[in-house]
C-alpha cells in the first residue's frame, strides 16, 4: 500500500472515531436544538466546511502522513513504494541506540539533549511564570486603566521585532566582546570576559524573553476575572500577601496558570530558530537536532520520528501534570 | 460605656473630590449603628476607612482608643462584610469560615473546633462541606457573617449585605442580624440606603447627604425630629410644601405657602421672613370632606392605590402641588371618588418647618 492512500485512509479513521466520541458526548447531554437550527443553512455549512478543512487537511492529514513516513526507512526516490519500502522501527531505535556501527551501548548525546531539553523548559517556564505572574497580578488587580495601556504596550511592541532579529541582537549584547562583557570591563568587576554565549545564558535568556507574552496573557484573563472583593476580604480577614497569593488568587487562576505553563512549555521545548542562534557550543537543544535530521541528513523518516518523540513526551508531561494539579483539559480554555 | 470606634475631624479625599467632610462621631461599644443615606453619600467610603481599605486625607480613626494610622486592614480588629459577601468559591463552606485562623496560624484542632460551633451558631452545620455556589442567598449571608465573627472582630462592619436578597428573605435577615449582634455584643457598623433596614435594626442611625451627615440618632428621632429637609425627605415618605415663614411663636411657625396658611414645628428657630418648606408625614394627615380646619389644605382626589394595609390617596390641592395621604385601608375614608374634594388637616405639632 502507498503512503499517500495510507495517509487519506488513516485520516478516515480518525474523522470517524471523533465523530463517534462525540455522538456518544451527545447521548449523554441531549442538548434540544440542533446545529443547522441555531446557526441556520448557510452559516451552518460555512462552519463546517471552514473547521473540516482547518482540523482535517491542516492537521490531522500532515500529522498522519508524518507519522506513516516515520516508520519507514530512508530510500532514494527510485526506491519509494518498492519491495524495500517496508515498515520498520529503526527510527526510534536509532534514538535510543544510536547507528549499528556505534560502539556505545545507548545513544547518550541524543538523549542527554532530549532530558536537557525538556528540563531545561520546565525550569525555563518555572522562571517565565515568577516573571509573569507579577506583572498579570498588576495589570488585572492594580493598576489604573491608563497604566493598564502603558503597561500592556510597553509588552507588545517588542514583539514586533521578528524572533530571528531579537536572537542576533541578543548574540551581540552578549558576546566576548559584546555589550554587557564591555560594562562589566568598564565597570572593573570582570578580570576576563565572560563566555555567556558558551554558558548558553543568552540562549536561556531570549527562550524566556520571547515566550513572556504567552504566558502574561493566560495569567492576566483568569487573574482579571477574580472579584477583587475577595483579595481585600482575605487581608481584612488578617492575610498577608504571600498567603492571598497562595491560597486566594492562584487556586482562582488555576486554569490560566495551566493554559500558560502548557504553552510556554511547549512552545520552549519546540523552539528552532533561537537555539540555532544562540546555543552555545556545548548546547545540546533537541530540536536543532531534528532539524539535522531533515536538512543535514536529509533523512525525512529519522526526522519525523524525532519530532515525534519530543511532541509525545511533551503530551505526555502536559496531561501528566494537569492531572496532578486536578484539571480537566477542558478548563484550560476557560 | 466605652467608646469602640472614634472618628475626628477626618475627612477624605479623592484628587480634587471631596468624599466625605470633616466628621466627628463616637459609635459606643455593643451598638447596632447604620450609616444610612442615598448612593454616592459617601457611607461606603466611611467604612472602607474604617476597614482600612482607604485612608482619612486629614483627622484620626480611633478602634477601641488605638490611632488606627498605619495600621492595614489586615492588623485591624474590624472584620468587613462585603456587600457581594466576597466569600472564596475555591473554598467549602468550613474552609470559608476558618479561612481567618488558618492566616493566624490557629492549632487545626482548635481550627475545627471553632469553625464547627460558629457553623452550629449560624444553623450551617450540614453544609460544612458544600461548595459556596451550592448554599442559597441567605445561606451564603450566613456564611459571610461566621466567617467574619471567626475572627473575633471587636467591631463588625457590613456593607449593605443584604441589598441582593428578595423581600421576605431581606426581613427574615434583619432580626437574624440584630439577634447574632445582640448574642455576640460587639459593636455592628451597618450601612445601607433602605431606611426600613436603618430603623428596625439600629441603635442609632447617622445620615448622611453628599459627604456629611446630617444628624444622628435612635430611628425614632430621626423619623419624628428630622432637623434637615433631606432627613426629613429621604427618611419614610413626607409631603414637602415650600412657602415664606410669615410669623414665630414659641416653637410653631406659620408659613404662607401656595395651598394656603399653614403652621409646624419650627426646630431650628427660623426667623420669619425666609424661605423654609414644611413637612407633613401622609400618614398623619386628616381626611375630612366637611368644612377645612385651621390648618388644613383643601384638595380633590387624584387617585387611589390601594396596597394591602394601607391606601395611600394623591391629593391635587392648589398650584398644581400633590399631596400625599395614606389611610389605614380598614378606615372609611380609604376609598373616596376620584375627583371628590378632601380637606387634608393636621396637628401643627406633627408638622415641622426646616429651611430649604
Amino acid at each position: 500500500m502507498k503512503g499517500l492512500s495510507i495517509t487519506f485512509a488513516a485520516t478516515l479513521i480518525v474523522v470517524a472515531i471523533f465523530l463517534l466520541l462525540m455522538m456518544l458526548e451527545r447521548k449523554k447531554g441531549g442538548r434540544g436544538m440542533s446545529f443547522f437550527e441555531r446557526n441556520g443553512v448557510l452559516i451552518g455549512t460555512y462552519l463546517i466546511l471552514a473547521v473540516g478543512f482547518w482540523t482535517i487537511v491542516t492537521i490531522i492529514m500532515p500529522m498522519v502522513f508524518m507519522v506513516d513516513l516515520s516508520f519507514r526507512p530512508k530510500l532514494p526516490p527510485s526506491q519509494v513504494g518498492g519491495p524495500l519500502d517496508e515498515y520498520t522501527l529503526k527510527n526510534y531505535r536509532y534514538f535510543l541506540f544510536g547507528s549499528s556501527t556505534s560502539a556505545e551501548a545507548w545513544n547518550t548525546v541524543h538523549i542527554r539533549a532530549f532530558f536537557v531539553t525538556i528540563v531545561a523548559s520546565i525550569i525555563l517556564t518555572l522562571v517565565n511564570f515568577a516573571i509573569c505572574y507579577p506583572i498579570a497580578y498588576y495589570m488585572a488587580q492594580a493598576a489604573t486603566l491608563k497604566k493598564l495601556r502603558i503597561v500592556l504596550l510597553l509588552l507588545i511592541i517588542p514583539y514586533w521585532v521578528n524572533d530571528i532579529l531579537r536572537a542576533f541582537a541578543f548574540r551581540i549584547l552578549l558576546s566576548e566582546n559584546g555589550f554587557v562583557n564591555g560594562v562589566l570591563d568598564w565597570m572593573g568587576l570582570a578580570g576576563a570576559p565572560f563566555d555567556f554565549l558558551g554558558a548558553n545564558v543568552g540562549l536561556y535568556m531570549a527562550l524566556c524573553y520571547s515566550h513572556l507574552l504567552i504566558m502574561i496573557f493566560p495569567l492576566y484573563n483568569a487573574i482579571e476575572s477574580q472579584d477583587h472583593n475577595q483579595i481585600e476580604a482575605a487581608r481584612d480577614l488578617g492575610a498577608p500577601w504571600w498567603h492571598i497569593h497562595l491560597f486566594v488568587v492562584m487556586p482562582h487562576a488555576k486554569p490560566g496558570i495551566a493554559s500558560g505553563m502548557t504553552l510556554c512549555f511547549m512552545l520552549t521545548a519546540g523552539a528552532v530558530a533561537t537555539p540555532m542562534v544562540l546555543g552555545g557550543p556545548r548546547s545540546l537543544w533537541f530540536t536543532p537536532i531534528v532539524y539535522d535530521r531533515f536538512y543535514q541528513l536529509f533523512d525525512w523518516p529519522q526526522g519525523a520520528a524525532y519530532a515525534f518523540i519530543l511532541l509525545l513526551a511533551c503530551i505526555v508531561f502536559v496531561l501528566t501534570v494537569l492531572k496532578i494539579s486536578g484539571l480537566k483539559l477542558g478548563e484550560i480554555t476557560r | 460605656m466605652t467608646i469602640a470606634v472614634e472618628l475626628e475631624k477626618v475627612s477624605i479625599q479623592f484628587g480634587s473630590f471631596t468624599a466625605v467632610e470633616e466628621t466627628d462621631l463616637e459609635i459606643q461599644e455593643g451598638e447596632f449603628f447604620s450609616f444610612l443615606g442615598p448612593s454616592g453619600c459617601g457611607k461606603t467610603t466611611l467604612l472602607r476607612t474604617i476597614s482600612g481599605f482607604t485612608h482619612p486625607s486629614y483627622g484620626k480613626v480611633r478602634i477601641g482608643g488605638v490611632d488606627m494610622a498605619g495600621i492595614g486592614p489586615n492588623k485591624r480588629p474590624t472584620a468587613l462584610i462585603f456587600q457581594n459577601l466576597a466569600l472564596f468559591p475555591m473554598m467549602s463552606v468550613a474552609e470559608n469560615v476558618g479561612y481567618g485562623l488558618r492566616v493566624r496560624g490557629v492549632a487545626r484542632g482548635v481550627r475545627d473546633a471553632k469553625v464547627a460551633r460558629l457553623l452550629d451558631q449560624v444553623a450551617l452545620s450540614p453544609h460544612a462541606d458544600k461548595k459556596i455556589n451550592e448554599l442559597s442567598g441567605g445561606q451564603k449571608q450566613r456564611v459571610a457573617i461566621a466567617r467574619a465573627l471567626a475572627v473575633e472582630p471587636k467591631v463588625l462592619l457590613l456593607d449593605e449585605p443584604l441589598s441582593a436578597l428578595d423581600l421576605k428573605l431581606r426581613q427574615h435577615m434583619r432580626r437574624e442580624l440584630r439577634e447574632i449582634q445582640q448574642r455576640v455584643g460587639i459593636t455592628f457598623i451597618y450601612i445601607t440606603h433602605d431606611q426600613g433596614e436603618a430603623l428596625t435594626m439600629s441603635d442609632r442611625v447617622a445620615v448622611m447627604n453628599a459627604g456629611r451627615i446630617e444628624q444622628v440618632g435612635d430611628g425614632r428621632s430621626i423619623y419624628a425630629q428630622p432637623k434637615t429637609s433631606f432627613v426629613a425627605s429621604f427618611v419614610g415618605e413626607n409631603n414637602a410644601i415650600p412657602g415664606t415663614i410669615l410669623a414665630t411663636e414659641g416653637e410653631l411657625a406659620t408659613l404662607d405657602t401656595p395651598v394656603g396658611v399653614l403652621s409646624g414645628r419650627n426646630p431650628t428657630r427660623l426667623g420669619a421672613g425666609g424661605e423654609a418648606t414644611l413637612f407633613i408625614r401622609p400618614e398623619l394627615l386628616r381626611l375630612s370632606d366637611g368644612t377645612p380646619s385651621e390648618c388644613a389644605i383643601p384638595t380633590r382626589v387624584g387617585s387611589a392605590a390601594y396596597e394591602g394595609s394601607m391606601t395611600h390617596l394623591q391629593l391635587d390641592a392648589a398650584a398644581g402641588t400633590r399631596i400625599m395621604a395614606s389611610v389605614i385601608a380598614a378606615h372609611a375614608s380609604a376609598h373616596p371618588q376620584v375627583g371628590q374634594p378632601l380637606s387634608a388637616g393636621f396637628d401643627p405639632h406633627h408638622a415641622v418647618v426646616l429651611a430649604g
